[in-house]
Protein backbone atom coordinates (compact mmCIF):
# COMPACT_ATOMS: atom_id res chain seq x y z
CA UNK A 1 0.00 0.00 0.00
CA UNK A 2 3.00 2.55 1.01
CA UNK A 3 4.66 1.67 -2.25
CA UNK A 4 1.93 2.71 -4.18
CA UNK A 5 1.19 5.95 -2.94
CA UNK A 6 4.92 6.77 -2.91
CA UNK A 7 5.15 5.35 -6.99
CA UNK A 8 1.75 7.59 -7.52
CA UNK A 9 3.46 10.70 -5.69
CA UNK A 10 6.49 9.90 -7.64
CA UNK A 11 4.78 10.18 -10.83
CA UNK A 12 2.88 13.03 -10.00
CA UNK A 13 6.40 14.99 -8.95
CA UNK A 14 7.69 13.90 -12.45
CA UNK A 15 4.35 15.36 -14.30
CA UNK A 16 5.09 18.74 -12.74
CA UNK A 17 8.79 18.94 -13.35
CA UNK A 18 8.22 17.89 -17.06
CA UNK A 19 5.38 20.72 -17.49
CA UNK A 20 7.89 22.85 -15.68
CA UNK A 21 10.59 22.14 -17.97
CA UNK A 22 8.74 22.22 -21.16
CA UNK A 23 7.26 25.82 -20.05
CA UNK A 24 11.21 27.11 -19.21
CA UNK A 25 12.25 27.58 -23.14
CA UNK A 26 8.62 29.19 -23.65
CA UNK A 27 8.77 31.46 -20.97
CA UNK A 28 11.87 32.96 -21.90
CA UNK A 29 11.23 33.33 -25.56
CA UNK A 30 8.08 34.81 -24.81
CA UNK A 31 9.64 37.15 -22.38
CA UNK A 32 12.65 37.83 -24.77
CA UNK A 33 9.98 38.36 -27.74
CA UNK A 34 7.79 40.99 -25.33
CA UNK A 35 10.99 42.86 -24.69
CA UNK A 36 11.68 43.32 -28.55
CA UNK A 37 8.42 44.83 -29.22
CA UNK A 38 8.14 47.58 -26.37
CA UNK A 39 11.70 48.50 -27.60
CA UNK A 40 11.17 47.95 -31.60
CA UNK A 41 6.87 47.97 -32.36
CA UNK A 42 7.22 51.91 -32.65
CA UNK A 43 9.86 51.96 -35.08
CA UNK A 44 8.26 49.66 -37.61
CA UNK A 45 6.91 51.50 -40.83
CA UNK A 46 7.22 51.68 -44.34
CA UNK A 47 10.38 54.12 -44.35
CA UNK A 48 11.64 51.81 -41.98
CA UNK A 49 11.61 48.68 -44.34
CA UNK A 50 12.55 51.06 -47.29
CA UNK A 51 15.25 53.36 -45.64
CA UNK A 52 18.99 53.04 -46.59
CA UNK A 53 21.47 53.13 -43.64
CA UNK A 54 22.44 56.18 -42.18
CA UNK A 55 24.53 57.37 -39.34
CA UNK A 56 21.25 59.19 -37.84
CA UNK A 57 19.11 56.42 -36.31
CA UNK A 58 15.34 58.16 -37.25
CA UNK A 59 16.75 57.95 -40.82
CA UNK A 60 18.43 54.56 -40.68
CA UNK A 61 16.50 51.67 -42.47
CA UNK A 62 16.90 48.10 -43.37
CA UNK A 63 16.68 48.15 -46.81
CA UNK A 64 19.82 47.14 -48.12
CA UNK A 65 20.08 44.97 -45.54
CA UNK A 66 16.74 43.05 -46.17
CA UNK A 67 17.72 43.13 -49.72
CA UNK A 68 20.74 41.19 -49.22
CA UNK A 69 18.99 38.82 -47.14
CA UNK A 70 16.74 37.97 -49.72
CA UNK A 71 19.21 38.27 -52.56
CA UNK A 72 21.68 35.25 -50.60
CA UNK A 73 18.56 33.24 -49.80
CA UNK A 74 17.41 32.64 -53.08
CA UNK A 75 20.97 31.64 -54.28
CA UNK A 76 21.61 30.18 -51.21
CA UNK A 77 18.15 28.09 -52.68
CA UNK A 78 19.08 27.72 -56.24
CA UNK A 79 22.77 26.66 -55.36
CA UNK A 80 21.60 23.75 -52.22
CA UNK A 81 18.42 22.51 -53.61
CA UNK A 82 19.92 20.26 -56.50
CA UNK A 83 22.88 19.60 -55.03
CA UNK A 84 21.64 18.21 -51.74
CA UNK A 85 18.46 16.58 -53.19
CA UNK A 86 20.76 15.03 -55.95
CA UNK A 87 22.90 13.94 -52.85
CA UNK A 88 19.85 12.08 -51.17
CA UNK A 89 18.70 10.17 -53.64
CA UNK A 90 22.05 8.80 -55.00
CA UNK A 91 22.59 7.93 -50.92
CA UNK A 92 18.98 6.71 -50.84
CA UNK A 93 18.04 4.83 -53.90
CA UNK A 94 20.97 4.18 -55.63
CA UNK A 95 24.37 3.60 -53.61
CA UNK A 96 24.75 -0.01 -52.05
CA UNK A 97 24.19 -0.60 -48.27
CA UNK A 98 27.72 -1.51 -47.42
CA UNK A 99 30.56 0.20 -45.49
CA UNK A 100 31.77 3.12 -47.21
CA UNK A 101 28.00 4.20 -47.60
CA UNK A 102 27.83 3.95 -43.81
CA UNK A 103 31.15 6.27 -43.54
CA UNK A 104 29.54 8.81 -45.95
CA UNK A 105 26.30 8.84 -43.95
CA UNK A 106 28.03 9.49 -40.43
CA UNK A 107 30.28 12.10 -41.86
CA UNK A 108 26.97 13.95 -43.55
CA UNK A 109 25.92 13.81 -40.18
CA UNK A 110 28.66 15.14 -38.58
CA UNK A 111 28.99 18.24 -41.25
CA UNK A 112 25.55 19.25 -39.95
CA UNK A 113 26.95 19.45 -36.58
CA UNK A 114 30.23 21.88 -37.56
CA UNK A 115 30.00 24.92 -36.12
CA UNK A 116 29.01 27.54 -38.51
CA UNK A 117 32.18 29.22 -38.27
CA UNK A 118 34.31 27.14 -39.72
CA UNK A 119 32.37 27.54 -42.56
CA UNK A 120 32.78 30.58 -42.90
CA UNK A 121 36.39 29.84 -42.86
CA UNK A 122 36.16 27.65 -45.66
CA UNK A 123 34.27 30.44 -48.10
CA UNK A 124 36.84 33.02 -47.30
CA UNK A 125 39.30 30.47 -48.42
CA UNK A 126 37.64 28.93 -50.82
CA UNK A 127 35.48 31.05 -52.62
CA UNK A 128 36.63 34.68 -51.59
CA UNK A 129 40.29 33.69 -52.26
CA UNK A 130 40.99 30.69 -54.25
CA UNK A 131 37.64 31.48 -56.79
CA UNK A 132 38.19 35.08 -56.58
CA UNK A 133 34.78 35.64 -55.88
CA UNK A 134 35.54 38.51 -53.49
CA UNK A 135 33.26 39.73 -50.55
CA UNK A 136 30.04 39.17 -52.73
CA UNK A 137 26.68 37.62 -52.58
CA UNK A 138 27.57 34.96 -54.74
CA UNK A 139 30.92 33.91 -52.25
CA UNK A 140 28.44 34.53 -48.92
CA UNK A 141 25.66 32.41 -50.56
CA UNK A 142 28.34 29.40 -51.47
CA UNK A 143 29.00 29.26 -47.91
CA UNK A 144 25.84 29.34 -46.56
CA UNK A 145 24.57 26.58 -49.22
CA UNK A 146 27.56 24.24 -47.72
CA UNK A 147 26.13 25.04 -44.25
CA UNK A 148 22.98 24.27 -44.98
CA UNK A 149 23.26 21.41 -47.23
CA UNK A 150 24.04 18.52 -44.96
CA UNK A 151 20.25 19.40 -43.49
CA UNK A 152 18.73 19.10 -47.01
CA UNK A 153 20.30 15.76 -47.99
CA UNK A 154 19.12 14.54 -44.21
CA UNK A 155 15.68 15.96 -44.19
CA UNK A 156 15.13 15.11 -48.36
CA UNK A 157 16.49 11.18 -46.98
CA UNK A 158 14.15 11.06 -44.31
CA UNK A 159 10.62 12.11 -46.71
CA UNK A 160 12.58 9.39 -49.53
CA UNK A 161 12.77 6.90 -46.79
CA UNK A 162 9.00 7.56 -45.61
CA UNK A 163 7.47 6.67 -49.41
CA UNK A 164 6.21 2.99 -48.50
CA UNK A 165 8.66 0.25 -50.26
CA UNK A 166 5.31 -1.09 -51.72
CA UNK A 167 5.39 1.69 -54.25
CA UNK A 168 8.90 1.25 -55.41
CA UNK A 169 8.26 -2.28 -55.60
CA UNK A 170 5.32 -1.83 -57.61
CA UNK A 171 6.42 0.54 -60.03
CA UNK A 172 9.76 -1.64 -60.84
CA UNK A 173 7.49 -4.56 -61.56
CA UNK A 174 5.88 -2.47 -63.62
CA UNK A 175 9.16 -2.02 -66.11
CA UNK A 176 10.24 1.68 -64.40
CA UNK A 177 13.81 2.20 -64.29
CA UNK A 178 15.46 3.68 -61.12
CA UNK A 179 15.37 7.12 -62.40
CA UNK A 180 11.66 7.16 -63.50
CA UNK A 181 10.67 4.67 -60.25
CA UNK A 182 12.02 8.19 -58.27
CA UNK A 183 10.84 11.03 -60.90
CA UNK A 184 7.43 9.97 -61.31
CA UNK A 185 6.90 8.15 -57.61
CA UNK A 186 9.00 8.79 -55.31
CA UNK A 187 9.85 12.58 -55.31
CA UNK A 188 5.95 13.60 -55.97
CA UNK A 189 5.24 11.70 -52.80
CA UNK A 190 8.07 12.79 -51.04
CA UNK A 191 7.86 16.49 -52.08
CA UNK A 192 6.09 17.75 -48.83
CA UNK A 193 8.90 16.17 -46.84
CA UNK A 194 11.33 17.95 -48.98
CA UNK A 195 10.40 21.23 -48.88
CA UNK A 196 9.72 21.39 -45.12
CA UNK A 197 13.32 20.03 -44.85
CA UNK A 198 14.38 22.91 -47.41
CA UNK A 199 12.58 25.72 -45.70
CA UNK A 200 13.60 24.93 -42.30
CA UNK A 201 17.52 24.84 -43.50
CA UNK A 202 16.64 28.27 -45.76
CA UNK A 203 15.07 29.96 -42.28
CA UNK A 204 18.43 28.87 -40.66
CA UNK A 205 20.28 30.21 -43.19
CA UNK A 206 18.94 33.51 -43.07
CA UNK A 207 19.61 33.80 -39.35
CA UNK A 208 23.28 33.26 -39.48
CA UNK A 209 25.67 35.36 -38.81
CA UNK A 210 29.16 34.35 -38.28
CA UNK A 211 30.18 32.80 -41.32
CA UNK A 212 29.11 35.60 -43.26
CA UNK A 213 31.38 38.09 -40.96
CA UNK A 214 34.18 36.04 -41.38
CA UNK A 215 33.84 36.02 -45.63
CA UNK A 216 33.61 39.69 -45.56
CA UNK A 217 30.27 41.14 -45.17
CA UNK A 218 29.90 44.38 -44.44
CA UNK A 219 27.88 45.81 -42.09
CA UNK A 220 27.50 49.53 -43.70
CA UNK A 221 26.44 48.81 -47.61
CA UNK A 222 25.24 52.44 -49.25
CA UNK A 223 23.39 50.17 -51.91
CA UNK A 224 21.73 46.83 -52.13
CA UNK A 225 23.10 44.32 -54.66
CA UNK A 226 22.03 44.66 -58.00
CA UNK A 227 24.12 41.31 -59.57
CA UNK A 228 25.65 38.37 -57.61
CA UNK A 229 29.10 40.00 -57.52
CA UNK A 230 28.38 42.69 -55.31
CA UNK A 231 28.84 42.92 -51.48
CA UNK A 232 26.00 42.74 -49.58
CA UNK A 233 24.90 42.57 -45.91
CA UNK A 234 22.10 41.04 -43.95
CA UNK A 235 19.72 41.52 -41.68
CA UNK A 236 21.69 39.68 -38.67
CA UNK A 237 24.57 42.13 -39.01
CA UNK A 238 22.55 44.59 -39.55
CA UNK A 239 20.95 43.75 -35.86
CA UNK A 240 24.83 43.20 -34.97
CA UNK A 241 25.98 46.47 -35.85
CA UNK A 242 23.50 48.74 -34.63
CA UNK A 243 23.49 46.56 -30.87
CA UNK A 244 26.99 47.69 -30.58
CA UNK A 245 25.90 51.37 -31.00
CA UNK A 246 25.74 53.56 -28.13
CA UNK A 247 23.06 55.71 -29.30
CA UNK A 248 19.66 54.52 -27.48
CA UNK A 249 18.06 55.15 -31.15
CA UNK A 250 20.16 52.71 -32.70
CA UNK A 251 18.80 49.90 -30.21
CA UNK A 252 15.56 50.70 -31.06
CA UNK A 253 16.50 49.88 -34.42
CA UNK A 254 17.93 47.15 -33.79
CA UNK A 255 14.95 45.38 -31.91
CA UNK A 256 12.35 46.56 -35.17
CA UNK A 257 14.88 44.95 -37.17
CA UNK A 258 15.14 41.32 -34.95
CA UNK A 259 10.87 41.66 -34.95
CA UNK A 260 10.72 42.05 -38.94
CA UNK A 261 14.03 39.02 -39.08
CA UNK A 262 11.49 37.03 -36.59
CA UNK A 263 8.87 37.56 -38.51
CA UNK A 264 10.41 36.66 -41.12
CA UNK A 265 11.79 32.81 -40.16
CA UNK A 266 8.37 32.59 -37.94
CA UNK A 267 6.73 32.60 -41.26
CA UNK A 268 8.91 30.14 -43.29
CA UNK A 269 8.79 27.77 -40.12
CA UNK A 270 4.37 28.40 -40.61
CA UNK A 271 5.20 27.35 -44.11
CA UNK A 272 7.12 24.32 -43.57
CA UNK A 273 4.51 23.05 -40.89
CA UNK A 274 1.76 23.35 -43.06
CA UNK A 275 3.33 21.68 -45.64
CA UNK A 276 4.68 19.00 -43.09
CA UNK A 277 0.78 18.17 -42.00
CA UNK A 278 -0.72 17.87 -45.64
CA UNK A 279 1.95 15.72 -46.96
CA UNK A 280 1.69 13.19 -43.30
CA UNK A 281 -2.17 12.80 -44.56
CA UNK A 282 -1.21 11.58 -47.63
CA UNK A 283 -0.42 7.94 -46.67
CA UNK A 284 -2.78 7.85 -43.78
CA UNK B 1 16.25 -32.36 -92.41
CA UNK B 2 20.15 -30.27 -91.34
CA UNK B 3 20.92 -31.11 -87.23
CA UNK B 4 20.45 -27.57 -87.06
CA UNK B 5 17.27 -26.80 -88.66
CA UNK B 6 16.11 -30.27 -86.37
CA UNK B 7 17.12 -28.78 -83.19
CA UNK B 8 15.59 -24.95 -83.86
CA UNK B 9 12.38 -27.00 -84.34
CA UNK B 10 12.72 -29.29 -81.21
CA UNK B 11 13.73 -25.58 -79.11
CA UNK B 12 10.12 -23.78 -80.41
CA UNK B 13 8.69 -26.98 -79.54
CA UNK B 14 10.05 -26.59 -76.17
CA UNK B 15 9.16 -22.89 -76.21
CA UNK B 16 5.56 -23.88 -76.77
CA UNK B 17 5.08 -26.71 -74.60
CA UNK B 18 7.36 -24.83 -71.53
CA UNK B 19 6.44 -20.53 -70.54
CA UNK B 20 9.08 -20.96 -68.18
CA UNK B 21 11.54 -23.02 -67.10
CA UNK B 22 13.85 -22.95 -64.02
CA UNK B 23 16.91 -25.41 -63.72
CA UNK B 24 18.54 -26.08 -60.78
CA UNK B 25 17.92 -22.64 -59.26
CA UNK B 26 19.31 -21.76 -56.08
CA UNK B 27 19.14 -18.46 -53.96
CA UNK B 28 21.10 -17.09 -50.99
CA UNK B 29 20.92 -14.13 -49.02
CA UNK B 30 24.16 -13.31 -47.51
CA UNK B 31 25.06 -17.02 -45.87
CA UNK B 32 21.62 -18.14 -45.90
CA UNK B 33 20.35 -20.82 -48.24
CA UNK B 34 16.87 -19.89 -49.09
CA UNK B 35 15.84 -22.00 -52.45
CA UNK B 36 18.11 -25.50 -52.67
CA UNK B 37 18.00 -26.47 -56.74
CA UNK B 38 14.72 -26.44 -57.81
CA UNK B 39 13.76 -27.07 -61.30
CA UNK B 40 10.45 -26.89 -62.90
CA UNK B 41 8.76 -26.08 -66.15
CA UNK B 42 6.01 -24.36 -66.40
CA UNK B 43 3.21 -24.35 -69.31
CA UNK B 44 1.46 -21.42 -71.17
CA UNK B 45 -1.88 -20.20 -70.47
CA UNK B 46 -2.35 -22.32 -67.52
CA UNK B 47 -2.56 -21.71 -63.72
CA UNK B 48 -0.27 -22.72 -61.45
CA UNK B 49 0.12 -22.22 -57.61
CA UNK B 50 2.81 -22.33 -55.49
CA UNK B 51 1.55 -23.62 -51.87
CA UNK B 52 3.86 -23.83 -48.85
CA UNK B 53 3.93 -23.20 -45.56
CA UNK B 54 5.53 -19.72 -44.34
CA UNK B 55 9.55 -19.67 -45.16
CA UNK B 56 9.41 -22.44 -47.78
CA UNK B 57 10.68 -19.68 -50.40
CA UNK B 58 7.80 -20.14 -52.65
CA UNK B 59 7.78 -16.11 -52.64
CA UNK B 60 11.50 -15.70 -53.30
CA UNK B 61 11.25 -18.30 -55.97
CA UNK B 62 7.86 -16.18 -57.35
CA UNK B 63 10.40 -13.70 -57.69
CA UNK B 64 13.13 -14.67 -59.91
CA UNK B 65 10.95 -14.81 -62.51
CA UNK B 66 10.65 -10.93 -62.77
CA UNK B 67 13.98 -10.42 -61.09
CA UNK B 68 12.53 -8.14 -58.00
CA UNK B 69 15.40 -10.13 -56.20
CA UNK B 70 17.87 -7.76 -57.72
CA UNK B 71 17.55 -4.91 -55.28
CA UNK B 72 17.62 -7.00 -52.17
CA UNK B 73 20.92 -6.70 -50.52
CA UNK B 74 23.07 -10.04 -50.43
CA UNK B 75 20.81 -11.61 -52.80
CA UNK B 76 22.81 -14.78 -55.14
CA UNK B 77 21.61 -16.92 -57.43
CA UNK B 78 22.42 -19.92 -59.32
CA UNK B 79 20.98 -21.84 -62.23
CA UNK B 80 19.01 -20.60 -64.72
CA UNK B 81 15.34 -19.34 -65.18
CA UNK B 82 14.67 -19.28 -68.99
CA UNK B 83 11.31 -17.56 -70.59
CA UNK B 84 10.53 -18.73 -73.86
CA UNK B 85 13.69 -20.59 -73.87
CA UNK B 86 16.00 -17.61 -73.79
CA UNK B 87 17.80 -16.54 -70.06
CA UNK B 88 16.35 -13.82 -68.22
CA UNK B 89 19.59 -13.62 -66.61
CA UNK B 90 21.76 -12.87 -69.55
CA UNK B 91 24.31 -10.32 -69.87
CA UNK B 92 22.05 -8.88 -72.30
CA UNK B 93 18.54 -9.07 -70.70
CA UNK B 94 17.23 -5.82 -69.89
CA UNK B 95 15.31 -6.01 -66.73
CA UNK B 96 12.98 -3.41 -67.19
CA UNK B 97 11.92 -4.74 -70.69
CA UNK B 98 11.34 -7.84 -68.63
CA UNK B 99 9.27 -6.51 -66.23
CA UNK B 100 6.95 -5.03 -69.08
CA UNK B 101 6.32 -8.77 -70.36
CA UNK B 102 6.60 -10.47 -66.37
CA UNK B 103 3.90 -8.61 -64.80
CA UNK B 104 3.08 -8.54 -60.91
CA UNK B 105 0.54 -8.53 -58.40
CA UNK B 106 1.69 -7.95 -55.22
CA UNK B 107 0.26 -8.92 -51.48
CA UNK B 108 -1.58 -5.60 -50.35
CA UNK B 109 -2.89 -3.50 -52.87
CA UNK B 110 -0.42 -1.78 -53.84
CA UNK B 111 -1.50 1.21 -56.51
CA UNK B 112 0.18 4.60 -56.85
CA UNK B 113 -0.94 7.63 -54.60
CA UNK B 114 -2.24 9.45 -57.90
CA UNK B 115 -5.85 8.97 -60.40
CA UNK B 116 -7.58 5.76 -61.12
CA UNK B 117 -6.14 6.74 -64.72
CA UNK B 118 -2.48 7.60 -64.09
CA UNK B 119 -2.06 4.17 -62.20
CA UNK B 120 -3.34 2.33 -65.34
CA UNK B 121 -1.87 4.91 -68.06
CA UNK B 122 1.82 4.42 -65.76
CA UNK B 123 3.46 1.68 -67.18
CA UNK B 124 2.70 2.77 -71.14
CA UNK B 125 3.75 6.42 -70.07
CA UNK B 126 7.05 5.31 -68.78
CA UNK B 127 7.46 3.72 -72.04
CA UNK B 128 7.20 7.04 -73.88
CA UNK B 129 3.44 6.43 -75.16
CA UNK B 130 1.93 9.68 -75.34
CA UNK B 131 -1.08 9.71 -77.75
CA UNK B 132 -3.72 10.20 -75.28
CA UNK B 133 -6.61 8.30 -77.78
CA UNK B 134 -4.60 5.49 -77.74
CA UNK B 135 -3.59 5.46 -73.52
CA UNK B 136 -7.60 6.28 -73.17
CA UNK B 137 -8.52 3.41 -75.16
CA UNK B 138 -5.99 1.18 -73.24
CA UNK B 139 -7.10 2.21 -69.64
CA UNK B 140 -10.59 1.25 -70.53
CA UNK B 141 -10.21 -2.05 -71.86
CA UNK B 142 -7.75 -2.57 -69.23
CA UNK B 143 -10.14 -2.07 -66.62
CA UNK B 144 -13.03 -3.85 -68.43
CA UNK B 145 -10.57 -7.16 -68.15
CA UNK B 146 -10.84 -6.85 -64.41
CA UNK B 147 -14.62 -5.46 -63.98
CA UNK B 148 -13.72 -2.37 -63.18
CA UNK B 149 -14.72 -0.18 -65.28
CA UNK B 150 -18.50 -0.16 -64.87
CA UNK B 151 -17.38 1.27 -61.12
CA UNK B 152 -14.97 3.72 -62.00
CA UNK B 153 -15.48 5.10 -65.51
CA UNK B 154 -16.99 8.00 -64.18
CA UNK B 155 -14.44 8.80 -61.27
CA UNK B 156 -10.89 8.03 -63.74
CA UNK B 157 -9.59 11.14 -62.52
CA UNK B 158 -10.40 10.68 -58.66
CA UNK B 159 -7.28 9.19 -56.33
CA UNK B 160 -6.93 5.30 -56.70
CA UNK B 161 -6.43 5.30 -52.79
CA UNK B 162 -9.88 6.07 -52.27
CA UNK B 163 -11.36 2.96 -53.72
CA UNK B 164 -12.08 -0.10 -51.76
CA UNK B 165 -9.17 -2.81 -50.78
CA UNK B 166 -10.71 -5.42 -53.57
CA UNK B 167 -10.93 -2.67 -56.35
CA UNK B 168 -7.58 -1.55 -55.41
CA UNK B 169 -5.95 -4.74 -56.71
CA UNK B 170 -8.27 -5.40 -59.35
CA UNK B 171 -6.68 -1.77 -60.34
CA UNK B 172 -3.17 -3.75 -60.00
CA UNK B 173 -4.10 -5.98 -62.03
CA UNK B 174 -5.55 -3.86 -64.72
CA UNK B 175 -2.19 -1.64 -64.35
CA UNK B 176 -0.21 -5.01 -65.04
CA UNK B 177 -2.88 -6.29 -67.96
CA UNK B 178 -2.22 -2.40 -69.46
CA UNK B 179 1.45 -3.16 -70.65
CA UNK B 180 -0.12 -6.50 -72.10
CA UNK B 181 2.26 -9.07 -70.66
CA UNK B 182 2.30 -12.48 -71.44
CA UNK B 183 3.21 -14.20 -67.90
CA UNK B 184 1.53 -12.64 -64.60
CA UNK B 185 3.15 -13.40 -61.49
CA UNK B 186 0.58 -13.02 -58.05
CA UNK B 187 2.05 -12.67 -54.67
CA UNK B 188 -0.85 -14.07 -52.19
CA UNK B 189 -3.21 -11.27 -54.45
CA UNK B 190 -6.39 -12.33 -51.86
CA UNK B 191 -4.64 -12.67 -48.56
CA UNK B 192 -5.57 -8.99 -47.73
CA UNK B 193 -9.21 -8.78 -48.83
CA UNK B 194 -12.30 -9.92 -47.65
CA UNK B 195 -14.36 -13.10 -49.32
CA UNK B 196 -16.18 -11.00 -52.02
CA UNK B 197 -13.30 -9.45 -53.31
CA UNK B 198 -11.47 -12.56 -52.95
CA UNK B 199 -14.29 -14.71 -55.00
CA UNK B 200 -14.11 -11.83 -57.55
CA UNK B 201 -10.45 -11.55 -58.36
CA UNK B 202 -10.47 -15.83 -58.52
CA UNK B 203 -12.93 -15.47 -61.16
CA UNK B 204 -10.89 -13.36 -62.97
CA UNK B 205 -7.58 -15.29 -62.85
CA UNK B 206 -9.59 -18.61 -64.00
CA UNK B 207 -10.50 -15.47 -67.20
CA UNK B 208 -7.22 -14.12 -67.44
CA UNK B 209 -5.61 -17.69 -68.49
CA UNK B 210 -6.60 -17.75 -71.91
CA UNK B 211 -4.45 -14.88 -72.89
CA UNK B 212 -1.55 -14.94 -69.85
CA UNK B 213 0.74 -17.70 -67.95
CA UNK B 214 -0.43 -17.08 -64.19
CA UNK B 215 1.54 -18.20 -61.58
CA UNK B 216 0.11 -17.64 -58.11
CA UNK B 217 1.70 -18.09 -54.70
CA UNK B 218 -0.83 -18.52 -51.99
CA UNK B 219 -1.32 -19.68 -48.38
CA UNK B 220 -4.94 -20.43 -49.23
CA UNK B 221 -5.52 -24.02 -50.14
CA UNK B 222 -9.22 -23.96 -51.36
CA UNK B 223 -7.99 -21.14 -53.62
CA UNK B 224 -5.18 -23.51 -55.04
CA UNK B 225 -7.41 -26.15 -55.66
CA UNK B 226 -10.12 -24.02 -56.97
CA UNK B 227 -8.43 -21.69 -59.79
CA UNK B 228 -4.88 -23.67 -60.56
CA UNK B 229 -4.38 -26.27 -63.03
CA UNK B 230 -1.03 -27.21 -61.77
CA UNK B 231 0.49 -27.56 -58.16
CA UNK B 232 4.05 -26.83 -56.63
CA UNK B 233 4.18 -27.62 -53.02
CA UNK B 234 7.82 -25.83 -51.38
CA UNK B 235 9.19 -26.96 -48.14
CA UNK B 236 12.66 -25.22 -46.92
CA UNK B 237 13.77 -24.03 -50.07
CA UNK B 238 13.05 -27.19 -51.81
CA UNK B 239 10.31 -28.28 -54.33
CA UNK B 240 8.72 -31.12 -52.99
CA UNK B 241 5.91 -32.04 -55.65
CA UNK B 242 4.78 -30.63 -58.71
CA UNK B 243 1.77 -32.01 -60.37
CA UNK B 244 -2.12 -31.37 -61.81
CA UNK B 245 -3.51 -29.80 -58.73
CA UNK B 246 -6.23 -32.46 -58.83
CA UNK B 247 -3.57 -35.15 -58.35
CA UNK B 248 -1.48 -33.28 -55.62
CA UNK B 249 -4.91 -32.57 -53.47
CA UNK B 250 -6.62 -36.18 -53.93
CA UNK B 251 -3.25 -38.23 -54.00
CA UNK B 252 -0.33 -36.89 -53.55
CA UNK B 253 2.58 -38.97 -53.88
CA UNK B 254 5.04 -37.42 -51.14
CA UNK B 255 3.82 -37.62 -47.40
CA UNK B 256 5.00 -34.20 -46.77
CA UNK B 257 2.61 -32.95 -49.28
CA UNK B 258 -0.55 -34.92 -47.85
CA UNK B 259 0.79 -34.01 -44.38
CA UNK B 260 0.28 -30.56 -45.37
CA UNK B 261 -2.51 -30.29 -47.58
CA UNK B 262 -4.62 -32.22 -45.17
CA UNK B 263 -3.16 -29.48 -42.43
CA UNK B 264 -1.51 -31.59 -40.48
CA UNK B 265 1.50 -29.28 -40.18
CA UNK B 266 2.31 -25.63 -41.86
Amino acid sequence: MNNIRKNRLKDQAFKIWGIFCTLLGLVLLAVFIGNILVDGIMRIDWEFVMNLPSRKPEKAGIYTALMGSIWVLLLTTIIALPVGIAAAIYLEEYSKKNKLATILEVNISNLAGVPSIIYGLLGLEVFVRIMEMGASVLAGSFTLALLILPIVIVSTREALKAVPKSIRDASFAMGASKWQTVYHQLLPASFGGILTGIILALSRAVGETAPLIVIGALAYVPFAPSSVMDEFSVLPIQIFNWITRPQHGFVENAAAAIIILLLITFVMNGIAVYFRNKWQKKFK
Amino acid sequence: MSKDKKESVIESSIKRKYKLQAKDVKVWYGDFMAIKGISMDIKPNKVTAFIGPSGCGKSTFLRLFNRMNDYVDGFKMGGEINIDGSNINAKDINVELLRKQVGMVFQKPNPFPKSIFENVAYGLKIQGLKDKAFLEERVESSLKQVALWDEVKNDLNKSALALSGGQQQRLCIARTLAVEPSIILMDEPTSALDPISTAKIEELIYKLKDKYTIVIVTHNMQQASRISDNTAFFYLGELIEYDKTNKIFTNPEKEQTENYITGRFG
